[in-house]
């Protein structure tokens, strides 16, 4: 898909945004790990909520994860997803305990359960962007 | 402590309505709120130097000159949505409790029906509340993209947690449509409406229905805090506030990854503001809760303390918040049927029927009420007052 045809809002690609989707461009779903206490985190932020320390590290995730709530967007409040409705943004809650708003590739919104056992899939939207969708494991 | 320092000892509102608009601009129609609050307290503008506007929607000088209050001193904006009017409650005591201000003013109001409507606004804008660049960066892209989406999250995994069921959240629908019937000023008023209406009504975001969405409307409000020395001059009966608290979920700009998923800003605020006011839950003869969406009116119910997390369901079923019930919530309608004019209106609400003048809707022999601020990533506040 080209850039021109995508029409639907894009990540900022700034800071540690821009690195997290780098990373999802590359094929690799990464989360930051805190080199101190080990901790994971998502979204990505400056330093460790556990114990503020600064260091940190990309770290590749095994990509699965369990879906922990969704919903059915059957009626679109952004005009770039009026055609897509009904679609479902789901939460998943990865292996390494973050969770992740995303979408799933191959389940027919009334199919979703929480507890499902998911898998990232990536999907490239624009040459820049690549968004860390979801599939069943 | 701030209990029973600080007194509301003005009221003021606008009619509200859909089409065809207010006429009026956004700091217009909330001008015209101040200025029936005024009246209702029998004070001057130029007694007025204090003001917390809502956020974004005017700033405390642009008020100040319009108004004419030449001694401005105290003005802040409270960051927290829906919260902020009554999170504004706790605040302005604080000013006037300390002689940081005499009388401080709090206006919210907007043309939410003919102007920007909130769904397209909350997040368009990378500035407009505080999680809205990660909204941006991590949920938009994703198709999530206003607030009936992101509490639905909520919605429906509490559903799955504790088996609340979608009758339940139509009975909060039905309870704030019912009280509509009562308060002629309502936009609901003259529209009754059935479980089977409910059920039938069309899905939003899932598991919210059209009739689970509160209406958006053009409409404002205004209240004036003074302190209680300076209450007792006045043209009112003054309104006490005996307990107020406000707080932030954690991470507060970030909706999925808490640890505890439904614990929000009240979780927080409400025990506090209980012990100030040093009652419990069952004290209160009438709560205003904030009702953006039906569930979250469970929600708050739960996390401040009427019942306990995951009893909501059934807390709000066979009448349980309806007038007559354990509990009336949201005499007015509330934002689902009477006016979305961003929680300000139950403020107003709860002083009119501590002061006995809700008309057919009044909740008799009401002393003590509690309202409730709801915003953004689910920011919470909390005000206890009594007559
Ligand atoms: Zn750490």
């Amino acid at each position: 898909m080209t850039e021109m045809s995508y029409d639907k809002p894009l990540p900022a690609m700034e800071g540690l945004s821009k690195e997290f989707y780098d990373w999802c461009r590359q094929g690799e779903l990464r989360f930051q790990r805190c080199k101190c206490c080990g901790t994971f985190r998502h979204v990505p932020r400056e330093i460790c909520a556990q114990c503020t320390s600064f260091d940190w590290e990309w770290v590749r995730s095994s990509g699965k994860g369990t879906i922990f709530t969704w919903t059915v967007v059957a009626r679109a409040l952004h005009p770039a997803f009026g055609d897509a409705a009904p679609y479902a943004p789901v939460v998943v809650e990865m292996e390494e305990g973050v969770r992740v708003l995303t979408q799933m590739v191959d389940c027919p919104p009334e199919e979703l359960k929480i507890g499902m056992p998911v898998q990232v899939n990536f999907k490239a939207v624009t040459a820049d962007v690549t968004l860390p969708y979801f599939r069943r494991a | 402590m701030l209990k029973d320092k600080a007194c509301i000892v003005g009221i003021g509102d606008t009619p509200v309505c859909r089409k065809p608009g207010s006429g009026l601009s956004e700091m217009g129609i909330q001008l015209k709120a101040a200025v029936a609050a005024l009246a209702d307290a029998g004070l001057k503008a130029s007694q007025i130097d204090g003001i917390m506007p809502f956020p974004n929607l005017g700033k405390a000088e642009a008020f100040a000159a319009n108004l004419g209050c030449t001694n401005l001193r105290f003005a802040a904006t409270l960051n927290m949505g829906g919260a902020a009017p009554t999170a504004s409650i706790r605040a302005a005591a604080m000013a006037v409790a300390t002689g940081v201000a005499d009388y401080v003013m709090v206006p919210a109001g907007w043309n939410g029906f003919s102007g920007a409507r909130v769904r397209e606004t909350s997040v368009n804008d990378p500035d407009a509340i505080p999680g809205a660049r990660i909204a941006r960066d991590y949920y938009m892209p994703f198709g999530l993209t206003a607030p009936p989406q992101w509490y639905a999250l909520m919605a429906r995994r509490h559903m799955h947690e504790y088996g609340t069921t979608h009758e339940q959240l139509g009975a909060v629908a039905l309870a704030m449509r019912k009280h509509a019937q009562l308060n002629p000023t309502a936009l609901m008023h003259g529209k009754p409406l059935t479980m089977a209406d409910y059920l039938a009504s069309p899905m939003i975001a899932d598991p919210y229905r059209l009739l689970d969405c509160c209406v958006e409307t053009d409409g404002a409000a205004a209240f004036i805090v003074t302190s209680v020395e300076r209450a007792r001059d006045l043209k009112q009966k003054p309104i006490y506030i005996m307990g107020a608290a406000a707080g932030q979920p954690y991470p507060a700009d970030e909706i999925t990854n808490r640890p505890e998923f439904h614990r929000t800003g009240l979780t927080n605020a409400a025990p506090e503001a209980f012990r100030m006011a040093g009652i419990t839950p069952v004290d209160a003869d009438f709560a205003q809760i904030y009702d953006c969406f039906t569930f979250e009116v469970i929600q708050q119910l739960e996390e401040a303390g009427f019942c306990k997390r995951g009893e909501g369901g059934a807390f709000v079923e066979n009448g349980g918040i309806e007038l007559g019930g354990r509990l009336p919530v949201n005499t007015h309608g509330g934002l689902l049927s009477h006016a979305h004019t961003l929680g300000i209106g139950h403020v107003v609400e709860a002083v009119r029927q501590l002061r006995g003048e809700a008309g057919e809707r009044q909740v008799k022999g009401a002393e003590i009420g509690v309202v409730t601020g709801w915003g953004d990533f689910g920011d919470g506040s909390i005000a206890i007052l009594r007559r």
